[in-house]
């Protein structure tokens, strides 16, 4: 399989957060801005994207009854390595998504990956998939955060968009508001497809 | 009073689906039907107030304990959380289906294919990194873990009954699936904001 293929592929056709639905605890709740939507989808990139390449190595020593364990050792890991990463270099954008970059090894997306393609693949094909499934999922976290953001604090990245006088919605940055956000834009791309294959 | 407090906070102030957004993926994967949803809750409740108090047992008499000398200088092993709680959770709801399947068959019927899923939810490991985060004693944790899971629960059973009355309504197709879950989850979530003002 070419590359570009797998990426796109990752981005578009099978997108973990609008077309797969999974991930969805992180997706819910760091997106109450842009930064930390990024963030949070680089870190997963990160990890995604190693724990793919080192899978797609031992897979074949590895026993088919153990195997889930070891993955998650594994992802594991690279989750302690970005964290302590994040905590160094970072501190703000760790301070912000707290607990959540821990949690990233039961984000479903990077076992779904490991069991589902780079447990059966080569090492260079499961690079370009944790990179094209990474960034769907970075690109996904940041529209919501768009959202999020615009509505509820009317900036983007911290820079004011929304005059002053528009009102603005809190809800947008409380829990509820993530839930109505993914939701619209999950009808949204309902919308297109529905119309692309009519 | 204290332990009352945090049993409290923890089912209904800071519910962990609707507030903290733990455990989303069983949350919307496994309620299509109240008696699932209810199965589920209970496999929670188990696993989840084990978890808290393994994970506090090691962390606290192992983890940080140990002392080893890197070139940069001393540490503990505190920084092996992580995979040490993944890894105590995997074994923990592996020895939970052995010890169901032995004493209650009828309940591991129930429970089916649930039981092993809980190792990804992350309520269960979220509640443990939570407990290790605010530095909680041992029975402190394992109150903190009760009230996450019941909350869960009753999040989870809630919310199940209403899907089924959504099944049997015309939804337009643009929202159908999992668009109107959502919005569902976020009234809910609306309601659960009600609480914010208890403590």
């Amino acid at each position: 399989m070419n590359p570009v293929k797998i990426v796109k592929n990752g981005i578009f056709d099978e997108n973990p957060t609008f077309v797969q639905v999974i991930g969805m605890c992180p997706t819910l709740a760091v997106t109450t801005s842009v930064e930390n939507g990024i963030g949070m989808g680089l870190a997963t990139t990160a990890v995604l994207t190693c724990s793919n390449i080192v899978i797609s190595l031992i897979r074949k020593f590895v026993p088919d009854q153990v195997r889930i364990p070891c993955y998650i050792v594994v992802i594991a890991s690279f989750v302690t390595m970005v964290q302590m990463l994040l905590k160094a270099f970072v501190p703000a954008l760790n301070a912000s998504l707290g607990m959540f970059i821990p949690l990233i090894v039961v984000n479903c997306i990077i076992l779904a990956r490991a069991e589902a393609f780079a447990g059966k693949n080569g090492c260079i094909a499961s690079l370009f998939d944790g990179i094209g499934m990474g960034l769907g999922f970075t690109v996904a976290l940041g529209l919501i955060g768009c959202v999020r953001e615009l509505l509820g604090g009317g900036s983007i990245l911290g820079l004011a968009i929304l005059p002053e006088a528009f009102p603005k919605t809190l809800l947008m940055i409380l829990p509820p508001g993530a839930f109505f956000t993914l939701a619209l834009l999950m009808v949204i791309i309902n919308c297109i497809r529905n119309r692309k294959s009519n | 009073m204290h332990l009352f407090t945090i049993l409290i906070a923890a089912i209904f102030v800071n519910n962990f689906i609707f507030s903290k957004f733990l455990g989303i993926c069983p949350f919307l994967g496994v309620s299509k039907k109240v008696e699932t949803a209810a199965g589920m809750g209970v496999a929670v409740i188990f696993v989840m107030t084990l978890a808290s108090a393994a994970t506090w047992v090691v962390y606290n008499c192992i983890l940080t304990k140990i002392i080893i000398t890197l070139p940069i200088g001393e540490s503990d092993l505190s920084f092996l959380y992580n995979i040490a709680f993944i890894l105590i959770i995997a074994s923990l709801v592996q020895f939970v289906e052995m010890f169901i399947k032995k004493s209650s068959p009828s309940l591991y019927q129930a429970l089916g294919v649930y039981l092993p899923l809980i190792t990804t939810n992350c309520a269960v490991l979220g509640v443990t990194v939570l407990n290790m985060d605010s530095n909680y004693g041992f029975i402190e944790s394992m109150v903190n873990g009760i009230g996450a899971a019941v909350g869960f629960t009753l999040a989870i059973v809630l919310f199940a009954g209403i899907r089924e009355r959504i099944a049997r309504c015309h939804i337009l197709k643009p929202l159908q699936g999992f668009p109107i879950a959502l919005i569902t989850a976020g009234l809910m979530s609306i309601a659960f904001l009600g609480f914010s003002g208890m403590l």
